[in-house]
């Protein structure tokens, strides 16, 4: 469905997306994760057509997305993370104009977008006008409103942002849905969870670049080990001593701010003379959480 | 231009859409300001001017009222109105994802605000009608004429709009542009006045042609008008609409 290669975007200096290869299959449900200023925004932006290329090619559903940008609009669908609703119309309203952008026969839009309305449970609110919806409503009407032409393809950026949990699992389980039915998605989010709830395959973003990619599971099992320690030292004085040690039994580990997180896989386990050294916070069997943040570093990004 | 589709009506739809369910908070300014000031200047002020000939100041100032009113919505609808779309709706960016391209959107605003234009014009010749001020059947010409200067002022609006950095840019637009036309394109009194010079200056202005050949119709007299104005209108047009189609491009496709 998107066949992504060496794709390139720079903005000035700054290189946002540096050589990306890609590949998502039709009806599969790919995830794109990354810190903030990964690239992921511009890599989207490359593959909806709303950002020029700096170098590579983009095809979406087999046609070149510089050459037949309508034709793929056409059965793409998009969610973006700022909300864009229009705030002059209603609800309904908001579904049908949108319809009318794709060309959708008038009487064609008003059962899709009533169809739609039902499904996201927003048809007691035809007539409201946007902004006396909640924020969960919105976004509900957001994914409602990007699925009026019927894509193939959906991208979402962050869908469940600032949802409430029963919100969050009500667009899960349609996302889910949607994606039995034969619809490709392409998810771009920071949530793990839902990451791994929905996606089959998952590529991490770090600086412009795919670090790993793969199933969750793969994922896990590449980076997580079998457990992960969250450890602060007995004594400041002692941490050359105990980094050489870490190293030493090839122990893979990461500090930030005082705090150690070592990574427990096989042979490789603490002995009883570095478990003296430390205080073990947590430990914890690994979860998609840990490899992001091990791939990715543990710093904050902006 | 490469982009611009039929698609592009879609987005005059939606604005005319927005427009007439809003309708009634843009009645006031539709009727009563071009109103105010017909009674002010016209009656007030005009009691007290004498012209050559036997035309009254009430006459003379209607077709300029109708000329710069139609600019104003024109320019309004296409500054403040598309600015918010654009930078506070996002409504640009939702519908860039549809098949619609930015060059779509952009002739779509410009077709609105020239639609604008021909409405505030249309409304404003029954009022100066009323007034008792129209005396030929080719007033009617003033209405494919602010279709022109409609589509004239939409560009020049827009093209500003896709440089523009804030909402507070449009301060500039209307103190340093459109004011001072609205005062000095022969709207309130002729230009013969001025020195040679500056009579010519205000031939710069693109209100002046439209404020112009809008009195020759409106007076009936067509001959009065210099028609070669209409080259100016079109002129400008050609220029600043394919301008502002590529900027709003530059703007938006980031």
């Amino acid at each position: 469905m998107i066949k992504v290669r060496n794709a390139i975007k720079r903005f000035g200096a700054i290189e946002a997306v540096a050589g990306v290869d890609l590949d998502v299959a039709d009806g599969e449900c790919f995830g794109l994760l990354g810190p903030n200023g990964a690239g992921k925004t511009s890599l989207v932006r490359m593959i909806i057509g709303a950002s020029p290329l700096t170098g590579g090619s983009i095809w979406v559903d087999g046609k070149d997305i510089t050459m037949a940008a309508r034709e793929i609009k056409s059965r793409l669908a998009v969610v973006p993370q700022e909300e864009n609703l229009d705030p002059d119309l209603n609800v309904l309203e908001n579904l049908t104009t949108f319809a009318r952008y794709f060309d959708i026969p008038k009487a064609d839009a008003r059962r899709r977008a009533l169809d739609l309305l039902e499904l996201f449970e927003l048809q007691g609110r035809q007539k409201a006008k946007v902004r006396e919806l909640s924020g969960g409503m919105r976004r509900r009407l957001l994914i409602a409103r990007s699925l009026i032409n019927e894509p193939k393809l959906l991208i979402l950026d962050e869908p469940t942002i600032g949802l409430d949990p029963q919100g969050k699992h009500l667009v899960w389980q349609r996302l889910l849905s949607m994606r039995q039915r034969g619809l490709t998605l392409l998810l771009c989010t920071q949530n793990m969870e839902e990451a791994g709830y929905l996606c089959d395959r998952l590529a991490i973003m770090n600086e412009g670049k795919i670090i790993d990619l793969g199933s969750p599971q793969e994922l896990l099992g590449r980076h997580g080990g079998s457990q992960v320690l969250e450890a602060r030292l007995r004594s400041d004085d002692r941490k050359s001593q105990v980094v050489l040690k870490l190293n030493q039994q090839g122990l893979e580990w990461q500090e930030v701010a005082g705090t150690f997180y070592m990574f427990e896989d096989g042979d490789q386990v603490l002995d009883d003379e570095l478990r003296q050294e430390v205080a073990i916070v947590s430990q914890h069997v690994p979860t998609l959480e840990d490899v992001f943040l091990k791939l990715t570093g543990r710093s904050l990004r902006e | 231009m490469m982009g611009i589709s039929h698609r592009s009506i879609r987005v005059w739809q939606r604005n005319r859409d927005v427009f007439f369910k809003l309708w009634k908070s843009e009645v006031p300014g539709f009727f009563a300001e071009p109103l105010l000031i017909l009674l002010a200047m016209g009656l007030g002020l005009g009691a007290y001017i004498s012209l050559d000939g036997s035309q009254s100041y009430i006459e003379f100032i209607a077709p300029g009222i109708v000329a710069a009113y139609a600019m104003f919505s024109a320019s309004f609808e296409c500054t403040y109105g598309s600015f918010i779309r654009m930078e506070y709706q996002k409504t640009y960016d939702a519908i860039i994802t549809t098949p619609l391209s930015i060059e779509d959107v952009v002739a779509g605003e410009i077709l609105w605000g020239t639609t604008r234009s021909l409405l505030t014009a249309f409304v404003v010749l029954v009022v100066i009608a009323a007034f008792g001020v129209v005396s030929s059947p080719w007033a009617l010409l003033a209405l494919p004429l602010a279709v022109l200067s409609g589509l004239m002022f939409a560009s020049i609006a827009l093209l500003y709009t896709s440089l523009a950095p804030s909402v507070y840019s449009f301060n500039y637009y209307y103190t340093l542009f459109i004011t001072p036309m609205f005062f000095f394109s022969g709207v309130f009194f002729p230009l013969d006045g001025f020195p040679k010079i500056v009579q010519q200056l205000s031939w710069i202005a693109p209100l002046t042609p439209v404020a112009n050949l809008t009195r020759a119709m409106i007076s009936g007299e067509l001959a009065t008008g210099a028609w070669w104005g209409l080259a100016i209108i079109v002129g400008l047009t050609a220029v600043f609409f394919p301008l502002s189609v590529v900027i709003m491009r530059r703007r938006l496709l980031r």
